[in-house]
């Protein structure tokens, strides 16, 4: 739930990135504190494992620029994609103003990838929130492996309602801000709406 | 779902003060209030070399695992969590079950005292915050937001 401070002049919306294990989310954080200026993004913070698998979550405040005298400022996080953090994840989605959807665009991962959309969609409910109601958009990462599925298909298996959709190759950042604009743009969107 | 978190100068006056006063009487280096989903609220004291936005969200990160925890044993939160360290020391509360109440001190003060002067801030704050949510609900608060426009989010992404 995005929290407007009239008193420094500040919106604040939070991200979260979802997709199952090793699908790339942290890629994505990664590429764009890498890519953003100093004085547009905060501390980066990881609490993964010793073998840098996300433990908890990512952490990325970022600054966007002034809507109407308003400094709008988005924290994007990431869940744990492995199957046995759900505890985590649920967690994570408290509060919630958007969520992007990293799918593992590699064939033999298409099980997991619809099922890591069914558990954000039952985490969603559980939190009050409804997936069809939410800023949400898809993320297809990792377009450039050989084993790669037809976008047809994964439009076919993620995307029944249509909604934005990216192609990505995330450490070379392709479809990274492509992406986030997007998730911010619907964001922004509906607090136009005044939800 | 959780109410729309909305803050006015002020209530944010309000706030500052009573934390203010909470870090002089409880001999404390920094006060913070953050909600439970990470954002920074008020943060008063030696902020200086402190990483406020990280350490709002890990505080409610650090919240909301042990909310998690407390339902696995049957409790409905644990209010209070303190982290001993060798110099400086963490005291976390939960403020009328909506926001979080961080303090950090050394051995100028003691866990007593300032689970003392929490206690007292932790009522005032609580009206407050009552306050607020009453005022956010009221129809025709509406968003500032409300009246952007679509060239106003475009502009936002044009550079």
């Amino acid at each position: 739930m995005s929290f407007i401070n009239y008193s420094s002049r500040e919106i604040n919306c939070k991200i979260v990135y979802y997709g199952p294990g090793l699908c790339g989310k942290t890629t994505n954080l990664q590429y764009i504190y890498a890519n953003t200026n100093a004085n547009a993004k905060g501390k980066m913070i990881s609490l993964a494992t010793e073998t840098e698998r996300t433990l908890f979550f990512d952490f990325l405040p970022l600054s966007l620029g002034e809507i109407r005298g308003f400094k709008t400022r988005f924290h994007l996080y990431t869940v744990p994609g492995q199957v046995f953090y759900d505890a985590s994840r649920k967690l994570i989605l408290k509060g919630v103003d958007g969520v992007v959807f990293v799918a593992d665009s590699q064939i033999e991962r298409m099980e997991a990838n619809i099922e890591s959309v069914e558990n954000l969609r039952i985490n969603l409910s559980e939190q009050g929130y409804d997936l069809d109601k939410i800023p949400y958009v898809i993320q297809y990462n990792k377009r450039d492996l050989p084993n790669a599925a037809p976008l047809e298909e994964l439009q076919n298996l993620l995307n029944p309602r249509q909604i934005p959709h990216f192609e990505a190759v995330a450490p070379k950042g392709d479809g990274v801000y492509d992406t986030l604009k997007a998730i911010a743009r619907l964001i922004l969107t509906e607090l136009k709406r005044g939800t | 779902m959780t109410t729309q978190m909305v803050m006015y100068d002020e209530e944010f006056q309000q706030i500052s003060t009573i934390c203010e006063r909470l870090g002089r009487e409880a001999n404390a280096k920094v006060v913070f209030l953050v909600d439970k989903n990470g954002q920074l609220i008020a943060s008063v004291g030696a902020t200086e070399n402190i990483d406020t936005t990280s350490l709002a969200s890990l505080t409610a990160g650090n919240i909301a695992a042990t909310g998690g925890l407390a339902k696995l044993i049957g409790e409905k939160e644990f209010s209070i969590l303190f982290h001993e360290g060798e110099r400086d020391n963490l005291h976390i509360s939960i403020v009328g079950g909506r926001v979080i109440l961080v303090v950090i001190f050394d051995n100028r003060s003691s866990l007593g005292l300032v689970r003392l002067r929490v206690k007292k801030a932790s009522d005032e704050l609580n009206k407050i915050f009552d306050a607020l949510l009453k005022k956010v609900q009221v129809p025709g608060a509406g968003s500032p937001f409300a009246e952007i426009t679509d060239d106003d989010i475009d502009n936002l992404f044009s550079e």
